[in-house]
């Protein structure tokens, strides 16, 4: 076909006509684009390398000085202190005493909200809460933090004489409360998402709502659920400053959300209010602790990807 | 009839004991389904309640301090006096960089991995980190930061380095709203222009861009409100807690016009400035802490709240 | 020819319904169902007929804004179903309903059979398994699921699903039984199965049919009910209404002059 035309027009120029150099132009450009768009996707590959990279690296440096062993057995926690410690299990006791305390709060009531809204409230009521709930989310963290200091802490301390100014108990309660929103709103997608079809199959069986949403529903969309629920632990493991505002600061290897205990977040956040030299253990043991908390909610990641993967949905 | 009615009447009387057992099961069971909604209510009630109080008493606590001076103070030993200017010009500022370094990257992350990206394992992987990246915890950005920008690169505890490091916090929640907001564009539409001879790109800037512009805008709205109330990276990377002077204007009346010193400037910002005077013993400063809470509080809700609103206007308005 | 001794298990007298919106979908519909023979109903899809079916268990009542009027009376009690004072649940439990798609819950096959059991508090095990396998096999699922009861429900290919849907429709001993186009998403082989299983399972209990497929009435049926834009056009027994309908209209959508 090609050759065909070349041959009928007899006074073809050799050099690239001015359209067929437009096209090759434009394609360039085309590639171009395509290129610098792609550089913008890598950010993202490039910044959880980094994440990465830069806690290795620094947590390498720490490890020259702490042995592995000793940093987690040592039950105790004084990096900055004469006698030093490099025992990360009070940290991690913290860290886990107020998640706790938080996730006991917002699971069961982030779930229970979450079925309401998606099974029995009117399609009215959900417009109006679904976007509050939103609003809910979207409130920062410091705000929290106030508020357990000086809201809740003076009112559990009416409850519980005994109870520190700075304790786990109230820094957890309100984390809990800041988490329901966000549980109750990501359990509601994935419950809204399970199609009628199932729910008409319940209740043609007689079934009532209470049971349609217990035995049929909330089955269907669990692995939904337990994405809520994990990103929930998620964001109580990595909260900074609920406990660093009030739960206090002292690292201290305890379970009772009663006492006062330093979290991971909190210790990073203590340590570089202060002026710590670059390549001071100090500075390095920030970074330590970092990784922990990192492969903290890594693993969390990783079981509930599991479980999503158990028990993924069939619709 | 009468027969027929005479032969039933033994099967009639099974058929209604029957009922009668029946609805009485049913009575029982639907009492489960008024028990939890009355559960359900409180707990979303709880939600919605705690926003209120916790609003209420930040008004309460902070309402001393409602005046023009608090906004055009510097910090002070006296509480009474002590002011937010260097901290909300302070959040202005990174706002903004967030803002310039955030949004082109995480549009173009966006229209990348939906429109030229090869369903491969090469996209799998950009998508596996996005997906990561919105989980991780903002103190590890933090961290990273102090690292990276700070030391590696050697800016500094700057205005620069916080804008950065808040805009690679909210650079997922842009990829994210930005290819979802892209998605809802239908094929259709790409076809229409494809067949009119346009380019890919013509595609992308005139029509995927153009339709998926307030989807985009909602997210990043959502992202600079989160960025405006993030305090535990800006402490990481090793926020000033007093700082009693501005920096040096972007804009002067002298040629060049522009002036880009403030970049490196110390920095502090809202939050910042309300974790300070919270950490505080003195009462007094409380009161400043919980005026500041209550300002973060409403610019974040107006944020946030026009967002929804706009996605909300947005779903309505979809034609196709 | 409808035998005036067959006794009736139910029927609607000068039944409207209004989809919420106001949408006149059934308009003044009278129908007996016949205990013990499987009613048919017809028509051009928009017709009313699922509609009409849906009134039997009040599905409609699953959502806002929609209103009955006229009644549907059960025999032998003579309930009107679609009174005020009628739970819908009650109504469900004596009347249980085969869906278009196969729409098995997300549970083991052994738990999809014993749901309306649990629903209604049944707890017993050597009960429960009874009336599991009972069901299984009066669904003809017995022999290719006996030995993977606790397998999931979604595992099973279509055809198996929807005889799994009869059997969890079958396990409480409905009264009557509603078939919502039940082949529709089926094959010939597995429409077959099913529609040989109707037949066997008008023995025990009262059946309604919606179908989009004329054949499919004519297969199965005793009566026949032919619909057009929420009226009740013709309603005779299967054989008169597909050899002589009495009116044009059903005439022509049996010829496939239209529809």
């Amino acid at each position: 076909m090609n050759t065909a035309t070349t041959m009928l027009t007899p006074s073809i120029d050799l050099t690239i006509s001015p359209r067929l150099a437009k096209n090759v132009r434009r394609n360039i450009k085309e590639r171009i684009i395509e290129f610098i768009l792609m550089l913008a996707a890598l950010s993202a590959v490039a910044t959880t390398l980094s994440i990465v990279g830069v806690l290795l690296y620094e947590s390498l440096s720490f490890f020259k000085t702490v042995s592995v062993v000793d940093f987690f057995t040592d039950t105790q926690w004084t990096p900055l202190f004469e006698d030093a410690h490099y025992g990360i299990m009070p940290l991690v006791s913290g860290t886990l005493t107020t998640s706790a305390v938080a996730l006991a709060l917002a699971i069961p009531v982030g779930t229970i909200a979450a079925i309401y809204l998606s099974e029995f409230a009117s399609h009215k009521t959900r417009e109006i809460v679904k976007p509050i709930l939103e609003l809910l989310v979207g409130v920062p963290t410091i705000v929290f933090g106030y508020f357990a200091l000086l809201f809740l802490t003076p009112i559990l301390q009416k409850i519980f004489p005994d109870l520190p100014g700075f304790n786990m108990l109230s820094a957890g309660l309100v984390m809990g409360i800041m988490i329901v929103p966000y549980i109750a709103s990501v359990a509601e997608d994935a419950m809204r998402a399970v199609p009628m079809s199932m729910r008409e199959g319940s209740y043609a069986m007689g079934a009532t709502r209470f049971q349609t949403a217990v035995r049929v529903v909330t089955p269907a969309a669990i692995s939904g659920i337990v994405a809520a629920y994990i990103l929930g632990i998620s964001r109580a493991v990595g909260e900074t400053m609920v406990v660093a505002v009030a739960a206090g600061l002292e690292p201290k290897l305890s379970f009772n959300p009663t006492e006062s205990a330093a979290t991971i977040t909190s210790y990073i956040v203590q340590v570089t209010q202060g002026d710590l030299p670059h390549g001071s253990i100090g500075y390095q043991s920030i970074f330590a602790a970092g990784l922990v908390l990192m492969a903290m909610t890594l693993c969390f990641n990783v079981i509930g990807h599991l479980i999503r993967k158990k028990y993924r949905e069939h619709y | 009839m009468t027969t027929d009615a005479l032969s039933e009447s033994p099967k009639q009387a099974s058929v209604l004991k029957n009922l009668d057992a029946v609805r009485a099961m049913i009575k029982r069971h639907k009492l489960n389904d008024y028990i939890f909604s009355a559960i359900g209510l409180l707990a979303l009630m709880l939600a919605l309640l705690t926003l209120i109080t916790l609003f209420t008493d930040l008004v309460i606590d902070g309402h001393e301090r409602f005046n023009l001076d608090f906004l055009s103070n510097f910090p002070s030993r006296r509480a009474v006096n002590a002011g937010i200017l260097s901290a909300w010009v302070g959040s202005a500022l990174i706002m903004l960089i967030t803002f310039i370094t955030a949004v082109p990257m995480g549009v173009a992350a966006g229209l990348y991995l939906e429109e030229y990206a090869p369903k491969n394992w090469f996209s799998d992987l950009i998508e596996i980190n996005v997906t990561n990246l919105a989980g991780v915890p903002s103190i590890i950005y933090g961290l990273l930061a102090l690292s990276l920008f700070v030391y590696i690169f050697g800016l500094g505890s700057s205005i620069l380095t916080a804008g950065l490091t808040l805009g690679l916090l909210i650079l997922p929640i842009v990829i994210v709203s930005t290819r979802e907001s892209i998605r809802a564009i239908p094929a259709a539409i790409r076809e229409a222009a494809y067949a009119v001879g346009a380019t890919k790109w013509q595609v992308v800037y005139d029509h995927v861009l153009k339709y998926s512009y307030g989807g985009i805008l909602t997210g990043v709205i959502i992202g600079m409100a989160r960025a405006l109330g993030e305090t535990a990276p800006l402490v990481t990377i090793g926020a000033a807690t007093y700082i009693a002077y501005l920096p040096t204007s972007p804009i002067s009346s002298t040629p060049p016009f522009l002036n880009f010193e403030w970049l490196s400037s110390d920095f502090t910002a809202m939050p910042i400035q309300m974790f300070n005077w919270l950490s505080r013993p003195d009462h007094a400063f409380h009161i400043n802490a919980a005026a500041t809470g209550a300002l973060i509080i409403v610019v974040t809700l107006l944020m946030n709240g026009t967002a929804i609103y706009l996605r909300y206007k947005i779903r309505k308005n979809i034609k196709w | 020819m409808i035998t005036p001794t067959t006794p009736i298990k139910a029927e609607s007298r000068d039944l409207n319904f209004f989809y919420n919106g106001g949408n006149h979908a059934l308009k003044s519909v009278n129908m007996p169902l016949y205990e013990n023979k499987i009613t048919a109903l017809i028509g051009p899809s928009g017709c009313g007929k699922s509609t009409f079916l849906r009134c039997f268990n009040r599905m409609h009542d699953l959502y806002p804004g929609n209103k009955y009027q006229g009644q549907i009376v059960m025999h032998p009690d003579n309930t009107n179903i679609l009174e005020h004072g009628v739970d819908p649940i009650e109504v469900r439990m004596r009347i249980s309903m085969v869906f278009q798609k196969p729409n098995p819950f997300p549970k083991s096959i052994y738990e999809n059979v014993a749901y309306g059991l649990r629903v209604r508090g049944e707890s017993n095990k050597r009960m429960l398994d009874d009336k599991v396998e009972e069901a299984l096999k009066g669904a003809a699922l017995w022999n290719e699921a006996k030995d993977r009861l606790q397998d999931l429900a979604f595992n099973l290919s279509g055809g198996q699903q929807q005889r799994l849907c009869i059997a969890r429709a079958l396990a409480t001993d409905p009264e009557i039984m509603l078939f919502d186009e039940p082949t529709s998403a089926l094959d010939p082989i597995a429409t077959a199965n099913i529609e040989e299983l109707m037949s066997e399972l008008k023995q025990k209990l009262t059946i309604l049919v919606v179908t989009h497929n004329m054949q499919q009435a004519a297969r199965v049926s005793d009566y026949t009910a032919y619909m057009y834009l929420g009226e009740l056009m013709e309603y005779d027994d299967t054989n008169t209404i597909f050899t002589r309908p009495s009116r044009k209209e059903t005439e022509d959508y049996i010829t496939g002059k239209f529809g």
